[in-house]
């Protein structure tokens, strides 16, 4: 097992080593410049813009600039932001934690809509039970994040005003009144991820469940006479739950994808809407870390499920 | 109008027999802004017009929060740095300049005791000198005294071309000198009649020299104070996070008696325009929103509702359109475009006056920008009530197709006009922006009706945007028949933004299309008038060059302004909210307060 993780993480680094390369020549051939607004604004003259490029090695060749930031980052050092002149890492990390929890509240949302309304969805497939929550379902994921946002907002925000609709991260209260601040403002985004998410997994538990439901361990269960409560929970659920742990481990640095349209419409200061403001900026440093630091994830979550799938089902050894 | 017209109305002004206003719409007409016009009454001796807030509150606080919303905030709070306004707005909560530019053109003292002038001496006999006398009793937020070191700190920090600030253009060419505590005098290079740049507005917020003072050249970087302003504005530091969230609690040391009314101050950043709108026109959720770049009908609609206003402010933008008057099809010297080429069909005269008179900018008005952008026949922005009843734009097929049929550009049989080899087939580029789609649509059925066909090429904003020398589609590069985009007039003097006709600034391979001139358009007498208007000792005869100036450009054709863009921002019906068009949006932020 020791062996198994170590030859994986010594396998990450040439795919993020791969990762970094095709990411600076996308971002180095791509058009743009940091500096477009100085180009447009009459009263600066052009030497500046010129000199600032210069100074911040822009104009060197795309190989010379990618060694420069792979070594400085092999050191520790991120960089800094073109158009802050803040160090990128400082940036990070004062987005991670708005992402990590509206994240982390929705993954659990989307768990305790999709676990139990799947397994009884699978218990009883083709019931009336099944059949809205599975249509449900499909209407859930079929609709993008963007568009179930504005509908909230639409909705909660502008026609019942129960919600706000600007989140900000640092609510000016204490005690309770911070928390109820809190949940007021995440309800909608995290309900908007949470419930996509959750529909795409119910499809998946369902038919996990199902798969194991029919199987021969599950009838001489029955035939002991245990309960049918038991039967579920002990014996189906179990076997049942290998796949879809494996497969939630996988989908959650796409999550953080999925994040970046719902912090944008509902300004939450995470590290999706830092992503955004980047592009939109050509702010390369930034770019570079924020999706680097995404595929890192990435790497590691897939590195995880492996792991956890081996422990699940004992019949996958690594050794 | 020339300079003995010009003085005339001034002595009018001086007698009384002539507003102020009404002078400034005089000159206005014929293209100069209203600070440039305010400047010459000062310089000829008239006073200084005094800034009338209406403000009610009576004693400092008592008003809560504030808050604001940017739907892109700044990233930074240094104005010195500054490249876009989010960061010069986000400044502003915090630093003050010497003075303000209020909504009619004229100055407000901020920091200063009182405004230059002829009569008390300010400002000198030859235009080369300003002396700024400084408020006393100014504390910087941390306590220290405001001096007049601050002041020369200021001109030293931003003049280093290490600290790579954004308004190096303002103080490399000036010298400041400390008179006493209280007083600095700020010396040009030439005589200066446009004297209230430095110092000034948008590019005048004071940094403090204690702090600020390790940091001068290239460690500019490192000052921790980029991040943790400490200013003179009535508002003090609180937390800054940066593209998300600026905050600000009322500041009991600020200078000015019952001021800020509200007891703290929030900019919050990200999102997008519409919901902006949204949050202060329906909900109410935020006071303020800013810069709302929304089609006006949704603006209408959401305004409805009763809860907030739209206020629009002339800026100083202008859409307009450029005739290529080079060749961009051909090279020249391994060159499209070149300086030494010629149009072959937007040298003829008649064919600029005929697509002067397809462009219909009152549809382009209606339907398209609304209240956000106003038709206009006038290179130079201005506030709407000063806009020119003299010059006019027309829209008309008929015309068009006359003039072309004697200029001799006959219909062929596919229905498009051409003379010898020349035919009147253009590409027209600008950038992917709906308004600017649609309005291409306008004027390509209005040229199709007079015989010309267009080929409508949009470019994402980013490229054509974006300055990169190597890519063909820049608006720098103009290798097109025509193009359109917004200029902007960031400074309330003209020297600069006319400049970007003369022909030592046209746009080419030498200067890797870095330079100013991007239409290329050049005019031997034009840029005598802009010579003689830089050295220029009588700021009346130099006010006249530039009138001179704008008819020459306005005049030859390969220029058609289609609507000047003023800003739209929205405010809670309550919040009184003083804005103006010749600075930043919180240059009257100490006298913002609700009605109760």
């Amino acid at each position: 097992m020791g062996t198994y993780v170590l030859r994986r993480v010594l396998l990450m680094i040439p795919s993020l080593l791969g990762i970094s390369v095709v990411l600076f020549t996308v971002l180095a051939l791509a058009p743009g410049d940091p500096f477009e607004e100085l180009a447009t604004n009459p009263n600066v003259p052009p030497e500046v813009r010129l000199a600032l490029r210069a100074q911040l090695g822009l104009d060197d060749p795309v190989w010379q600039r990618y060694v420069h930031w792979l070594t400085a980052m092999l050191q520790g050092n991120w960089g800094f932001s073109f158009v802050s002149r803040i160090d990128v890492d400082t940036l990070i990390w004062q987005r991670l934690p708005v992402t990590i929890a509206v994240i982390g509240a929705s993954q659990i949302l989307a768990l305790l809509v999709a676990l139990p309304v799947g397994i009884l969805a699978a218990v009883k497939p083709y019931s009336w039970f099944d059949r809205i929550a599975s249509t449900l379902a499909f209407i859930g994921f079929s609709l993008p994040t963007f568009f179930t946002g504005v509908l909230f907002i639409l909705l909660f925000s502008i026609e019942l005003g129960w919600l706000p609709f600007v989140f900000r991260a640092d609510v000016p209260a204490t005690g309770w009144a911070w928390w109820w601040e809190h949940v007021k403002q995440s309800i909608m985004p995290v309900a908007v991820l949470g419930l996509f998410q959750g529909a795409s997994w119910m499809r998946y538990v369902r038919s996990s469940v199902l798969d194991v439901v029919r199987l021969d361990y599950v009838t001489t269960a029955r035939s002991k006479g245990l309960a049918e409560s038991v039967v579920i929970t002990k014996h189906v659920v179990r076997n049942a739950m290998i796949p879809v742990v494996t497969l939630i481990a996988l989908q959650l640095p796409a999550l953080f994808g999925g994040a970046i349209v719902t912090e944008q419409i509902f300004r939450i200061p995470g590290i999706g809407s830092l992503l955004i403001d980047a592009i939109l900026r050509n702010d390369t440093p930034v770019i570079m870390a924020v999706t680097f630091v995404l595929s890192c994830l990435v790497i590691l979550f897939n590195l995880l499920a492996d792991i956890l799938y081996g422990w699940l089902d004992p019949r996958i050894s690594y050794s | 109008m020339d300079h003995k017209d010009l003085r005339g109305l001034i002595a009018a002004v001086k007698d009384g027999r002539l507003s102020r206003r009404h002078f400034m719409r005089a000159v206005a007409a014929v293209g100069l802004t209203a600070p440039m016009a305010t400047q010459l009454l000062t310089w000829s001796g008239v006073a200084h017009a005094q800034t009338r807030l209406a403000y009610k509150p009576t004693k400092r606080g008592g008003g809560g929060t504030l808050k604001l919303l940017w739907w892109q905030g700044p990233v930074h709070l240094n104005p010195q740095w500054a490249t876009g306004t989010k960061e010069q707005e986000g400044s502003r909560l915090f630093y003050e300049p010497l003075a303000a530019w209020d909504p009619e053109g004229n100055l407000m003292p901020v920091l200063a005791a009182e405004l230059p002038s002829r009569d008390n001496g300010g400002l000198a006999a030859d235009g080369k000198s300003v002396v700024w006398k400084l408020k006393k009793g100014v504390t910087w937020h941390d306590g220290k005294p405001f001096t007049a070191d601050d002041v020369v700190f200021n001109w030293e920090f931003c003049k280093d071309p290490a600290t790579s600030s954004s308004l190096i253009s303002v103080y490399k060419d000036i010298k400041v000198e400390k008179l006493d505590t209280h007083a600095v005098r700020v010396t040009f290079q030439k005589p200066t009649p446009f004297w209230a740049e430095p110092f000034v507005g948008t590019s005048g917020m004071l940094l403090p020299k204690h702090l600020f003072a390790p940091y001068i050249g290239a460690k500019s970087r490192e000052a921790p104070n980029n991040l943790k302003p400490v200013g003179t504005g009535p508002y003090k530091f609180v937390d800054f996070k940066p593209g998300d969230m600026v905050r600000g609690e009322a500041y009991a040391g600020y200078h000015q008696p019952n001021r800020p009314y509200f007891d703290a101050i929030e900019m919050k950043g990200g999102g997008d325009a519409i919901s902006a709108a949204r949050a202060v026109l329906q909900t109410g959720e935020y006071d303020y929103a800013w810069n709302l770049q929304v089609e006006d009908e949704i603006l209408k609609r959401l305004e409805a509702g009763g809860k907030g206003r739209v206020t629009i402010v002339a800026g100083g933008n202008i859409e307009f359109i450029q005739l290529n008057p080079t060749d961009p099809w051909t090279e020249v010297d391994g060159e499209r475009s070149s300086a030494k080429s010629r149009h072959p069909a937007f040298s003829d005269k008649a064919v600029r006056e005929a697509m002067g008179l397809l462009v219909d900018r009152k549809s382009v008005q209606d339907f398209i920008y609304g209240r956000t952008g106003v038709a206009t026949a006038n290179f130079l922005n201005n506030p709407a009530r000063y806009r020119s009843p003299n010059m006019k734009f027309e829209f008309n097929v008929d015309k068009a197709n006359q003039i072309l049929e004697a200029a001799g550009w006959k219909k062929g049989s596919d229905g498009i006009r051409a003379k010898g080899n020349a035919k009147l087939k253009f590409v027209f580029q600008t950038s992917v922006n709906q308004p600017r789609q649609k309005t291409q649509a306008i004027i390509k059925d209005a040229c199709a009706k007079a015989g010309i066909d267009l080929e409508l090429k949009s470019v994402t904003a980013a490229v054509f945007f974006g300055g990169d020398f190597a890519n063909p589609d820049t608006y720098q590069k103009f290798w097109c028949d025509m193009q359109m985009y917004t200029t902007t007039m960031t400074q309330p003097d003209p020297q600069t933004f006319m400049e970007q006709y003369c022909s030592w600034e046209v746009s080419q391979k030498a200067n890797k299309w870095a330079s100013r001139n991007i239409s290329r358009w050049r005019n031997d007498e034009y840029d005598k008038a802009h010579v003689a208007a830089q050295a220029e000792m009588d700021p009346v005869k130099r006010a006249a060059l530039f009138i001179r100036m704008n008819d020459l450009v306005c005049g030859d054709g390969h220029i058609i302004p289609v609507v000047f863009r003023p800003r739209p921002s929205a405010a809670t019906t309550k919040l009184a909210a003083p804005l103006s068009g010749w600075d930043n949006d919180m240059w009257a932020l100490p006298h913002w307060f609700k009605e109760s």
